[in-house]
């Protein structure tokens, strides 16, 4: 275990530092100390190595991630894991808003609750939130899945494309063509598997599905009023 | 092309200023206010290096007297003469300290007789603020500076608000700096811009709102002033300015023993608040409250949108159920949202 301590060597020689370790490094494990709400911690890493952020992070920590897993003992700032390709980022705590936006692989387990636009325009990510989200997430989200195990915000999924939403609390109002959908066997196999990967116990059973209802996205002439 | 660049200035403000507010609970950090405040504010430069300000609220004057933040460009200005001047008009007593480019006035004169006397006698003075214990200082230049020039490091108190600016809606200059006065040890620092500011500070002016800059804060503050003025309590017209005001906002709000803050419906600027058994803080981003005791261990959370949160001692409750006091309570623990 290697420890970096962020107030004494500073952000850009530990990002500096784990960007340039080889896949085939014998230096896996990494502990980040004093962390103290910087920002960009741990960013655009690219081989699969371990980061413990110890304490509160910043905005865009493990931001364009791949391959790498990131664990913040603590609470996240804004756009944690954003962009993420591959790889898993753990939050202990709780995300700030657009957690995970615009990602395009790999999973960000939130064990707290998020805040507002949770998964926006996300493309490909696997989203799990042990507690609730804000405001519009799933604003966008083209690709992946997103499981909340609490409660989601006003206008879920708004505009949204292609992303599977699973909800096991309550949905205070879904967003322009959102609609709940059917859960079928598959959809139940791939929630208790996403529940399992993420380490959280909570039966796929009492969630329900929603996604998009197709009527925005594609431009029908016959749909016009509704754009 | 003044609308592309009105745009511009849109997106950019999702990047801008940084404000940052401090609470204390525990008596025994009294002292430290100015100490702990610092870093706070100077780690919020990196959102707002143009400028900065910050109101203090400290040694209260006795009753029936007001203190009046004064500034102006020069630091050589003849403070002592304006005072003179004061009291042979008002035959009354007043007493006046420079600080840079800021003087302290206290006087026995009614508080808005003073005010209208200020602005007749030299236009170059401008008021940032009045009450019974806040301070208000904003200059140009880095947070740091600022704070050094006002000699704060040392500040005792209980509470502190401050903001750090990167112009985006009008000049950089002290007049467009926050904190803005909102009346009677209230002022206001914000964090976005407002899009309908230009409509809304013309309504203003014909209910007879005067303005000091371009600033659309300043509209902010003055819609909550005129608010005020008719006796509305600051949790209502905290409510009312979520309907009247188009654009982001996170707002804090300085009052005379706590602060409040509010943001936008959609929650577009961040906030995050912390609170320990020592202290209540709220800022921009955590890194600006990560230097505090305790941090790392308190209770942190984003609030809510459209939401008002209020912190301070009894009369701070009591000013966002009743119209504004301007009597000082004598301090009591609590802290309520």
């Amino acid at each position: 275990m290697n420890s970096l301590d962020l107030q004494t060597l500073g952000l850009r020689a530990i990002n500096q530092k784990l960007q340039s370790l080889e896949a085939k490094t014998n230096e896996r494990e990494w502990t980040i100390t004093n962390p103290m709400g910087q920002h960009a911690i741990a960013c655009g890493l690219t081989v699969p190595i371990e980061i413990t952020v110890d304490g509160h992070a910043g905005f865009y920590c493990a931001g364009m991630n791949q391959e790498a897993t990131v664990t913040i003992n603590g609470h996240a700032g804004v756009g944690v894991a954003e962009n993420m390709m591959s790889g898993l980022v753990r939050v202990k705590g709780n995300a700030s808003q657009s957690a995970g936006a615009t990602a395009h692989g790999g999973l960000l387990v939130i064990e707290g609750d998020a805040s507002s636009r949770c998964g926006i325009s996300m493309k490909g990510i696997d989203i799990v939130v042990g507690g609730s989200v804000g405001h519009m997430s799933g604003f966008m989200a083209q690709l992946g899945h997103m499981v909340i195990c609490g409660d989601a915000g006003e206008a879920l999924g708004d505009s949204i494309y292609e992303a599977k939403l699973y909800v096991a609390g309550s949905v205070e109002s879904l967003g322009a063509d959102c609609i709940e959908k059917e859960m079928t066997d598959d959809h139940m196999n791939t929630l208790a598997g996403l529940l399992e990967k993420a380490g959280i116990n909570k039966d796929a059973h009492s969630f329900r599905r929603y996604g998009s209802a197709r009527k925005l996205y594609n431009f029908d002439i016959d749909k016009a009023d509704a754009y | 092309m003044i609308g592309f660049i009105d745009q511009i200035d849109q997106l950019l403000s999702f990047a801008m200023c940084g404000i940052a507010g401090l609470y204390l609970k525990n008596p025994d950090l009294f002292s430290s206010l100015g100490k702990l405040f610092k870093p706070m504010l100077i780690e919020m430069t990196s959102r707002g290096p143009d400028s900065a300000g910050i109101a203090i609220y400290r040694n209260p004057v006795a009753a029936g007297n007001t203190k009046f933040s004064l500034a102006h460009d020069s630091t050589e200005y003849d403070w002592a003469s304006l005072a003179k001047a004061l009291d042979a008009e008002l035959k009354g007593s007043s007493s006046i300290t420079r600080i840079d480019t800021h003087a302290l006035l206290i006087s026995d004169g009614d508080e808005s007789h003073v005010k209208h006397w200020l602005s007749n006698y030299d236009a170059t003075v401008r008021l940032v603020g009045s009450g019974n214990s806040v301070e208000i200082y904003k200059e140009t230049g880095l947070p740091e500076d600022v704070y050094a020039r006002f000699n704060l490091e040392g500040a005792a108190g209980q509470h502190m608000i401050g903001h750090t600016r990167m112009a985006t809606e009008s000049a950089v200059t002290s007049a467009g700096s926050h904190p803005f006065a909102t009346g009677a040890d209230l002022c206001l620092v914000h964090n976005g811009s407002l899009s309908n500011h230009n409509r809304l500070r013309e309504e203003l002016k014909r209910k007879g709102v005067s303005f000091g800059s371009e600033n659309d804060s300043e509209v902010a503050a003055a819609y909550l002033t005129w608010k005020l003025r008719q006796g509305i309590p600051l949790k209502q017209a905290l409510e009312d300015a979520l309907k009247d005001l188009d654009g982001f906002f996170t707002f804090c709000i300085g009052t005379s023993d706590g602060f409040a803050v509010v943001r936008d419906p959609i929650a577009c600027k961040h906030a995050v608040m912390a609170e320990t058994d020592d202290w209540v803080a709220m800022a921009t981003e955590f890194r600006a409250i990560a230097t505090l005791p305790g941090a790392d261990t308190a209770r942190i959370w984003e609030p809510k949108p459209a939401t008002v949160y209020a912190w301070g001692n009894e009369s701070v409750n009591a000013q966002m159920e009743a119209p504004i006091q301007s009597s000082v309570e004598a301090p009591s623990a609590g802290a309520t949202h």
